[in-house]
């Protein structure tokens, strides 16, 4: 029999619809190689065997009764970001304050995969309030990149990545304040999507920085990324910055991507975006990425964003100052960790010291910083000007979308890195950032895509695709036409090549 | 001259109710300086021609039907509660502190 845990979501859907394979057993499947495997990997910060079983007999017994599956992934299990609340399940953002916390509702994308028939595996490993690029900053250790176990799976979904690259399920959901979706798909070989910004519902998504937020899908082909982006985008009254508009055509687009025609679509490659600090093995998979699309029948030209330099200073910035006012409502009082309640401390006491307690280093250097940055006096310098940072990007992205169709650039500067390499360094953390946050200041939709391996390390690299707003469908045509070309290049797709679980050290 | 000395670290830490310890104190002054150097730089391109950008979708005034709908029962508003007694949030004593 096929081992159901290497097939497409689209695949898996295909079987479970026409009834050769339940989506019991393929459930079970993903459940056996979870309990095989994440051990080693720790995509998983809690895995719901009940719920999932109980989900995919659901979707059996419809189909048994003949009705039409709920949705083209009906059936096909995923893996949930910790970000995004679960009723009744543990929802935890990685981080100790909200250990054990169960949301009492579901957030939107929740409730739209449940309503789908997609089965939710568990919920997945992040840096904690998804504030990192490595997973390492998670209050319950770090996930290991199935590439290799010593480095880094990316951040701060890097749960999500490793949960696909490990084939512990073929769908995951991720959310991308600064990259955090497309670098984790970069280093482990598999496609992530930030969609524009409003085209997801925010309801239930923990706050990290409210403006930057986006939810999106994750999977190993970007046909399967394009079907859950259809499932989970779209208008939701109860996310007041979710935009009221139809969710672009992401699936049609896959799928005349796939027919490998490019003729006519105009690629800017980014200046900015190569040189110092990239490692020579990116840039290479990078040019031989935009020679592919070249041979696809598409016209590529060079295109200068001279702001995008200034995009990881105004982001640390602005997303530490929106954090410090969104973490602030972890005050120890409604829910969350609570210490030092014993009758001596008064209340802004044990809010200090819960607090303190609670939250990992980061959160705290970057909710001082934001603190920092909004107080009067520093005001201007700071985080105003890092506001008019982001009109200057969004003018250079305006400026490019005059001349091209789509942008592209890697989707971070080296291949995964090793845990504990940059712990101490938080510039040097930073830095896995420095391509991936423009879109996200901008609001405008971008994919990252697998582009071969660096002949270096042998380790994954991404091309980073960029779309004017609300063009999500330009990233999936793209993506899907330079996806083919490139296994049938490689002869095969990349992420068959991770080794397997002993093997990878 | 740093951006940022050890006090003005220990200042934030309070408005942002941290209650760090001394070592913290040392580490967070020396990582806060060099990221507030790097940072500086929008300070290069930020002139007082260009209006700033609070948010990529620009929305106002988004408004919804006014018609009541479900939200949490007690129950479930207190599920997560630290603490609770007699139906209601309990909380440590906000009187007698310092100030």
């Amino acid at each position: 029999m096929t081992d159901l845990t290497r097939l497409t979501a689209a695949e898996l859907a295909a079987k479970i619809h026409a009834r050769e394979v339940t989506s019991a057993e393929v459930t079970r499947a993903h459940l056996d190689r979870i309990a095989e495997a994440d051990g080693r990997v720790h995509a998983f910060l809690h895995v719901d065997t009940e719920g999932a079983l109980a989900a995919a007999r659901e979707v059996d017994a419809g189909l048994e009764a003949g009705h039409a599956p709920a949705s083209p992934l009906a059936g096909v299990p995923l893996a949930l970001k910790d970000v995004l609340t679960t009723e009744g399940i543990p929802t935890t953002c990685g981080s100790k304050t909200l250990e054990n916390w169960l949301p009492p509702y579901d957030s939107t994308v929740t409730r739209r995969l449940r309503e789908a028939g997609i089965v939710i595996l568990g919920k997945t490993n992040m840096d904690e309030f998804a504030m990192g690029s490595s997973t390492e900053n998670s209050a319950y250790g770090p996930t290991r990149n199935p590439w290799d176990h010593e480095r880094i799976p990316g951040g701060s979904g890097g749960g999500s990545s490793a949960s696909l690259a490990a084939f512990e399920a073929p769908l995951a959901i991720g959310t991308d304040t600064g990259g955090s979706i497309r670098q984790p798909g970069a280093v482990t070989g598999t496609v992530g999507v930030k969609p524009t910004y409003g085209g997801v519902s925010r309801y239930g998504l923990v706050a990290f920085s409210s403006s930057l937020d986006q939810a999106g899908p994750c999977a190993r082909t970007v046909t399967d990324a394009a079907l859950l982006h259809e499932v989970i985008g779209g208008h939701d009254p109860l996310d007041s910055t979710s935009i009221d508009a139809p969710v672009p055509p992401v699936v049609a687009a896959a799928r005349e991507g796939a027919r490998g025609d490019l003729s006519g679509v105009r690629v800017g490659v980014v200046q900015e975006f190569a040189g110092e600090g990239y490692q020579p093995g990116v840039l290479r998979s990078f040019q031989a990425a935009v020679e592919q699309l070249r041979e696809l029948g598409a016209e590529v030209v060079e295109v200068s964003c001279p702001n995008f330099a200034y995009a990881l200073p105004a982001y640390y910035l602005i997303a530490p100052s929106e954090c410090s006012s969104n973490l602030a409502r972890f005050d120890a009082m409604r829910y969350g960790l609570r210490v030092a309640d014993d009758g001596e401390h008064g209340a802004e006491e044990v809010m200090s010291l819960s607090r303190e307690a609670g939250f990992g280093a980061e959160v705290k250097r970057r909710i001082m910083l934001g603190t920092y940055a909004l107080s009067s006096g520093y005001y201007d310098a700071y985080y105003g000007s890092a506001q008019k940072v982001r009109t200057l990007i969004t003018r250079d992205f305006t400026a490019a979308f005059e001349r091209v169709d789509v942008l592209v650039s890697p989707t971070t500067p080296t291949t995964a890195f090793k845990i504990g390499e940059r712990v101490d360094d938080p510039l040097a953390m930073y830095l896995a950032d420095l391509c991936t946050i423009p879109a996200n200041l901008a609001g405008n939709p971008a994919m990252s895509v697998p582009s071969g391996l660096s002949d270096e390390d042998g380790l994954p690299v991404g091309l980073q695709i960029m779309a004017p707003t609300l063009a999500d469908d330009r990233l999936y045509r793209v993506g899907a036409a330079y996806e083919v070309a490139r296994d049938a290049a490689a002869g095969g797709s990349l992420v068959h090549q991770v080794p397997e679980l002993e093997a990878a050290k | 001259m740093p951006n940022i000395s050890r006090d003005e670290v220990a200042h934030l830490a309070k408005l942002a109710r941290l209650a760090v310890t001394d070592e913290e104190l040392d580490v967070f002054a020396g990582q806060l300086d060099q990221i507030l150097d790097a940072v500086a730089k929008v300070g290069e391109v930020a002139g007082d021609e260009i209006p700033p950008t609070s948010h990529a979708v620009p929305l106002t005034n988004v408004f919804r039907a006014d018609e009541i709908r479900p939200g949490l029962s007690q129950e479930q508003a207190l599920a997560g509660a630290p603490a609770a007694e007699e139906g209601r949030f309990r909380v440590p004593r906000i009187l007698g502190e310092e100030q």
